[in-house]
């Protein structure tokens, strides 16, 4: 048995990989009401930017930070915003709270623990921004955060961070929590503005990109809850400061998700640039004992796999993007030598056949057809013809769509057949010759 | 009168000459061109602004005289409304309230909310059909979504969701496949696709609320829990699940400097 100091010291080890800034005082009780918040510093960057600062001077700090979309395409956030038109306008900011990619849960954490740090977020980029309407788009199936919100909402309201002549500055603004109702192409951004328009979660022809013509057809800010979470600790510290974490081109923190075959699935906020293995074993304890990582997604479902070759990779958005994967989400997805990879993919393909919008071709039929010819290969009905057509397939649909929802599915499944080529032959060589199987359900894992 | 725009796309021969533009209304007199094979079609014009039904009009707004839609329901709408600059953007949360009131999106209640909202039923069937949170059939009055996505199916979300059906006597390929309801019309089952909390895998969203990591076993006391109006699983709701990395460590020194309006404060207070 461990005594209560040895174990603290183990958990004081295992933490040596963390820098919270984001999730930082997440542990404190009621860090979710304005007043545990304040006490801890929360509103003192806001107060600093609607009193003492120019919207353009933020704009500034923000892009110099280097701070980068943390959503998924990893856009300079400062540079969006100062892709908006000045002047009298009706202009939007709206929050993606949409978080449904496979693997990603980080969005979750930070607003049920800290939900006043994202609407500090969300004023500071509205002033920058000079934005008097901003919405938070929350996934319905988060009902918990989005009631945390709701009160968070309210509290600011009282307190008069929101609302009109803000602090003195005559800045107004008027937030809204708007839920969705379970559809994961919603988090993709027009097809955000889409679904908050009261349609259906449709994406919509790029350009006019939502900076020129979004919401309502207005100027649109969109970003992600954690990179607005970001904002406060920018315009606090100053983008100098920032830049001291992280590496050059991907500068501060990052929370990420890890879940998957790892002994403590959770969100790990780290600093970008620490190797892949420092967070999949260092934090997340990796795999069980006896069992080693075989392959993992470091960005997400949508994020082509990278195997254990790949693990001493700095976890970067360069570094992923250099090896021929993404950052994306920062969702690491951690597959062990126990997962079978084919039926990985099947379980990949089918949630993206399931969230498919059906407005393009190319991922309508595309990720229906996928499915089909990885069903087929799983049941051994499949040639080795359908391996190719399966890569075909998927190489047809990359950049031949509105958005990226067709190529989320391409990129990983094209990678799993491209770098376990012989599993796929295995599998079929093994499902083809075996009777014919009971059970309905598969599973990666035995047991 | 001038002629509708859309008369342009209509094939000579038929709908142009056919039918008179005055014509007492679309889609209702016996100008309507034949068909092929003699039985009368609609009016070309007719069928573009009614819909494709002979005989059937497309339904129009209804008027709140004709729904009966209860005081709160409307009230709650037009409340929403009154967010957006677009009323329209109310009718997601418009249709979550006329789920809460009726169970799921009744054809019913889809019609009180458009006349309140001054949208067609139609168009809000389209939203609604649209998310899978949203129900346009009976969907059980106790919610268990299961996730069986990549990181609960590696952790046997598979298993749980089986398990879950075997205690609420569902059908697990109905469950699979959009979801399925218990004979007495209580606990609707549905396998989900991720619901953003692979940490708590595999695990289950219990009307509206997270549960996990859960044993197959426990299923069957969640149902229990549920059909006796207990409260379900205390010990595996996410709220009560503290963060991964373990308690607050030296923070970084960096970090520390955050944010400096505060730093006098929060040295006063201590830090954790």
């Amino acid at each position: 048995m461990m005594s209560p100091s040895e174990r603290e010291q183990s958990t004081r080890a295992e933490l040596a990989g963390e820098t919270r800034m984001l999730l930082r005082h997440a542990q404190q009780p009621g860090l979710n009401t304005i007043e545990v918040y304040k006490r801890l510093g929360g509103y003192g960057a806001m107060e600093m930017a609607y009193r003492e600062l120019e919207p353009d001077e933020i704009v500034k700090e923000l892009e110099e930070s280097g701070l980068r979309g943390r959503g998924g395409a990893g856009f300079s956030m400062g540079k969006k915003a100062s892709f908006l038109p000045r002047g009298q306008m009706q202009k939007y900011l709206c929050c993606n709270a949409d978080e449904s990619e496979p693997g990603a849960f980080k969005d979750r954490e930070l607003m049920q623990r800290n939900p006043h740090q994202l609407i500090e977020g969300i004023a500071i980029a509205a002033l920058a921004a000079d934005v008097g309407h901003a919405f938070i788009f929350i996934r319905g199936e988060y009902d918990l955060q989005g009631d945390i919100l709701d009160a968070a909402v309210a509290e600011a309201y009282e307190a008069g961070y929101l609302g009109t002549d803000i602090l003195g500055s005559h800045h107004d603004l008027e937030l809204v929590v708007h839920r969705g109702a379970g559809a994961y192409i919603c988090g993709e951004e027009t097809a955000l503005l889409d679904a908050l328009e009261g349609k259906r979660g449709n994406p919509r022809l790029k350009p006019p990109f939502p900076a020129v013509e979004g919401l309502y057809g207005g100027p649109t800010l969109i970003n992600n809850v954690e990179t607005l979470s970001n904002v406060p600790h920018v315009v606090a510290n100053g983008a100098e400061w920032f830049k001291r974490f992280g590496t050059e081109q991907s500068p501060g923190t990052k929370v990420v998700s890890v879940s998957g075959c790892v002994r403590r699935p959770g969100n790990y906020e780290v600093e970008l640039g620490i190797p892949t293995r420092e967070i999949i074993f260092g934090l997340a304890g990796g795999p069980e004992e006896g069992h080693a990582v075989k392959a993992f997604y470091p960005g997400g479902s949508s994020s082509p796999v990278l195997t254990a070759e790949d693990l001493d990779l700095p976890y970067s958005f360069e570094a992923m993007a250099e090896a021929g994967s993404m950052l994306g989400s920062g969702s690491i997805i951690v597959a062990d030598d126990r997962v079978s990879i084919p039926h990985m993919a099947l379980r990949t393909a089918r949630f993206y056949q399931h969230e498919s919008c059906g407005k393009c071709t190319p991922c309508r039929e595309g990720t229906n057809w996928t499915v089909k010819m990885l069903e087929r290969l799983v049941r051994g009905e499949a040639t080795p013809m359908d391996l190719d057509l399966i890569s075909s397939v998927q190489e047809n649909i990359i950049g031949h769509c509105l958005c990226v929802l067709g190529d989320s599915m391409a990129m990983p499944v094209g990678a799993m057949v491209r770098k376990f080529r012989p599993e796929f032959e295995e599998t079929m060589a093994a499902a083809a010759s075996a009777p014919r199987p009971a059970g309905r359900t598969t599973s990666g894992v035995a047991g | 009168m001038s002629e509708p725009k859309f008369r342009d796309l209509a094939t000579p021969g038929v709908g142009s000459e056919d039918v008179a533009p005055d014509a007492g209304g679309p889609g209702r007199g016996p100008e309507a061109p034949m068909r092929p094979d003699g039985t009368p079609g609609l009016p070309l014009d007719a069928a573009l602004v009614d819909g494709r039904f002979p005989g059937r009009e497309a339904e129009r707004i209804p008027e709140l005289h004709e729904v009966e839609c209860p005081p709160q329901l409307r009230e709650r709408i037009e409340e929403l409304m009154a967010r957006y600059p677009d009323r329209r953007s109310a009718s997601i949360p418009a249709l979550w309230a006329v789920q809460r009131l009726h169970g799921w999106c009744t054809p019913e209640g889809i019609r009180q909310a458009a006349a309140v909202m001054r949208v067609t039923p139609a168009y809000l069937e389209s939203v609604a059909s649209f998310y899978d949170l949203l129900h346009t059939k009976p969907a059980g009055t106790q919610r268990v979504l299961v996730c069986t996505n990549i990181s609960c199916w590696m952790r046997g979300g598979d298993q749980l969701l089986e398990a879950f059906c075997e205690a609420g006597g569902c059908d697990a390929t109905e469950a699979g496949h959009g979801g399925s309801v218990s004979a007495d019309g209580e606990v609707y089952i549905s396998g989900f696709e991720c619901l953003g909390a692979c940490d708590l895998a595999p695990m289950a969203s219990i009307n509206e609320r997270y549960f996990g990591p859960l044993e197959t076993g426990e299923a069957a006391t969640a149902i229990e829990q549920l059909r006796s109006g207990a409260e379900v699983l205390p010990e595996r709701a996410l709220e009560k699940r503290p963060l991964a990395g373990g308690p607050e460590g030296e923070p970084d020194p960096r970090v520390a400097r955050r944010p400096p309006a505060a730093d006098a404060e929060a040295s006063e207070e201590g830090s954790p």
